[in-house]
């Protein structure tokens, strides 16, 4: 009891001194600040931003179906070199045939769909029309699903819908909100290029992914949209959907195979096809994030490093400046700890003065992400402590040689010293 | 009852650039408690050796030294620190106060070491300021101060503690005769109060205010004579 409120007086000594050494040194210790403020600022304003990033795409990465994969001629996400791009241009778009055999001869899959977008302005109802492009999307009754989107009212496409080519429709709730604010859209007929649809379905709002609204599109039969709004450019893209998670992997081999046989490719040449699934989504996502963490990290390192170098450079001037001060409180009883412990003290608080400001910064900076991106803020208080105790390891680290050196100081010696 | 202090054969060298300098060349000495010494000697002659060596502050290169029976010459860093702290009270001729701090603070800083509760502490530096007439100047810094003040902050810093013995190395070295009489006069009450006082000065009319004179000389004693004629400046 009496050893414990000892070392509770002597850090409460050094508190104090500390206090008083940065007031009495207010620039030089801001500059000191300043080096372990930048560095637990970068590194938790990137872990901010990413765990905000995160929380964001998480909620979002739902984009396509569970257990769902996709065949596109190009791939969702492109980073290649020159060369690339042209060999990706070059691949056979994907037909409306490809689909229909491959969904002949796959087994595995629990069903295999089709799906292909554009951007359509031309939508009207009545007098109201759209501002801005809408996704048009060519469908058929599995789509939903694919987009992981439920119905609000009224009804999905059937196969004949599909299979005759019937003029219906299924609206999101964006284009709902301008072309019927008021009015109940079932049944009713909207135009798009000047050819009427009938309205057969809205489907529940999604909200934002990537700052992007999914809920602005509007849907027809993909055999309509094949006849009206293709083109030579025009490549479909084949949803698969796996039993479960544990055939997941098979059906993707299965198909990939099949869409070899099927458009052609010579053993040992790469697919000419791209496969987008969730988890790629994520590993992309990952990869990009996991870069930044080793950047933020890197960053981080040297400034809290030449950091650490400016604690221990002040605080050897420090212990200088004050020599005769150590002696004087030697001569009325201080031991070696006392002091070594006053001045490490005073190391890590100057740290930890100086982490604090960081992540309260790192923090507010990362959030500003969050604001961009319309997700709640996050406070990552895992981070906050790691740089806490990182700036107290720092503290500790670089202060402790010049710690050493006040307190081995002769008494005798310090006195004199001027 | 055992000595308060007793020195025997103590030796402390100097070895500077290859050449010995002897500070303190074979000294013999005992001090019984209550008892008002002073020092003197020409400059160079081991005085400061002798009070640094008394006050724990320094260690004898040879020789036995026992503090209220306890042997200061083997003792590790952390028992002199304590020693010091406890029964040890120093004055500075230049005061040596921390300068930042105020004269409250500075006498309440031994007792931060002691390891006492800062009521107490507070308590007890009030009253050891009071002791020395400074009731109406605790909280000013040292440089608010004049000379005299400060040596009475420093003397109260010395006591505050209740140590065995005060020792004073020129305590009145720095200050007009006037501050000095002024610091005369509390030495002598604290020694009539049963203090043990050792201080060291140059001037003899100091001197004549204690009980016993020790005359130093190249590091050895070479007076030490019981005066008992003791000047009062008044009281
Ligand atoms: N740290 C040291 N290194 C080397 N020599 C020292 C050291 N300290 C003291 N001395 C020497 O020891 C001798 C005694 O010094 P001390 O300071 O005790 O003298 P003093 O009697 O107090 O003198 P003064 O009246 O001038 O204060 C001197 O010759 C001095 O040069
Ligand atoms: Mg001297």
């Amino acid at each position: 009891m009496a050893k414990f409120s000892h070392v509770n007086s002597t850090i409460r000594e050094g508190f104090r001194m500390a206090i008083e050494a940065i007031r009495q040194n207010k620039l030089r210790s801001i500059l000191t600040l300043l080096g372990i403020s930048i560095g637990v600022f970068s590194v938790i304003g990137v872990m901010t931003a990413i765990r905000t990033l995160e929380s964001s795409v998480n909620s979002q990465l739902d984009i396509l179906g569970t257990n769902t994969f996709t065949i596109n001629k190009s791939p969702a996400i492109q980073i290649h070199g020159p060369g690339g791009n042209r060999k990706i241009r070059q691949r056979k778009n994907i037909t409306y045939a490809h689909y229909e055999e491959i969904k002949r001869k796959a087994k595995l899959p629990l069903r295999v769909s089709v799906l292909d977008g554009t951007g359509e302005r031309n939508i009207r109802y009545k007098d109201k029309t759209l501002k801005k492009s809408a996704e048009l999307r060519g469908a058929d009754e599995w789509a939903l699903r694919s987009i992981n989107a439920y119905l609000a009212d009224g009804r999905n496409f059937t196969p004949d819908d599909i299979r005759f080519a019937r003029n219906v429709t299924i609206l999101g709730p964006d284009i709902l909100d301008i072309l019927f604010p008021f009015e109940d859209p079932l049944g009713k007929a909207i135009k798009i290029k000047g050819i009427d649809y009938t309205v057969i379905g809205v489907t529940e709002r999604k909200g934002q992914a990537f700052g992007q609204s999914q809920d602005y599109f509007v849907l027809i039969p993909i055999s309509l949209y094949i006849q009206r709004f293709s083109n030579r450019w025009t490549s479909l893209g084949i949803v698969f959907e796996a039993e479960s998670a544990d055939m997941y992997e098979k059906t993707m081999d299965e198909a990939i195979g099949l869409m070899r046989v099927i458009r052609k490719v010579p053993v040992g040449e790469e697919n000419d096809f791209s496969i987008l699934s969730n988890e790629e989504l994520m590993e992309t996502f990952a990869g990009f994030t996991g870069g930044i963490k080793i950047f933020a990290g890197s960053v981080s390192v040297i400034a809290l490093l030449v950091a650490g170098i400016g604690i221990m450079n002040i605080m050897l001037v420090s212990v200088t400046e004050r020599i005769k001060e150590i002696g004087i409180r030697k001569a009325i009883g201080a031991t070696r700890r006392d002091i070594l412990t006053q001045f490490l003290m005073e190391a890590i608080f100057l740290s930890q003065f100086g982490g604090v400001v960081g992540v309260i910064l790192g923090i507010a900076g990362g959030n500003v992400v969050a604001i961009v991106l319309n997700v709640p803020a996050v406070v990552p208080m895992d981070w906050a402590f790691y740089g806490m105790a990182v700036c107290s390891l720092i503290g500790i680290g670089f202060g402790i040689y010049p710690a050493w050196r006040a307190a081995n100081l002769d008494p005798i010696e310090s006195l004199r010293f001027e | 009852m055992a000595d308060l202090i007793s020195l025997k054969e103590i030796k402390r060298y100097y070895d500077v650039g290859g050449e010995i300098v002897r500070a303190l060349d074979g000294i013999d000495l005992i001090i019984e408690p209550n008892e008002y010494i002073s020092i003197m000697g020409p400059s160079g002659s081991g005085k400061s050796t002798l009070m640094n060596m008394i006050g724990c502050l320094d260690t004898p290169t040879k020789g036995v030294y026992e503090f209220e029976g306890e042997l200061v010459h083997e003792m590790d860093d952390n028992q002199l620190a304590s020693i010091r702290n406890r029964k040890i009270g120093f004055v500075f001729q230049t005061f040596n106060l921390l300068p930042k701090a105020t004269a409250l603070r500075n006498v309440e800083v031994p007792l931060i070491y002691a390891n006492i509760s800062k009521s107490e502490r507070i308590e007890k530096a009030e009253k050891a300021l009071n002791a020395v007439g400074l009731h109406d100047r605790m909280h000013h810094k040292p440089n608010e101060l004049s000379g005299g003040q400060r040596q009475r902050v420093a003397i109260a810093r010395a006591l505050v503690n209740d140590p065995s013995i005060l020792l004073a190395d020129e305590p009145t070295g720095n200050l007009d005769s006037k501050s000095g009489v002024e610091i005369m006069k509390i030495l002598d009450s604290l020694h009539d109060d049963g203090n043990t006082i050792i201080l060291v000065t140059h001037e003899e009319y100091i001197a004549d205010h204690a009980d016993r004179t020790i005359n130093l000389f190249d590091g050895k004693i070479k007076e030490d004579i019981k005066t008992n004629k003791r000047i009062r400046v008044s009281s």
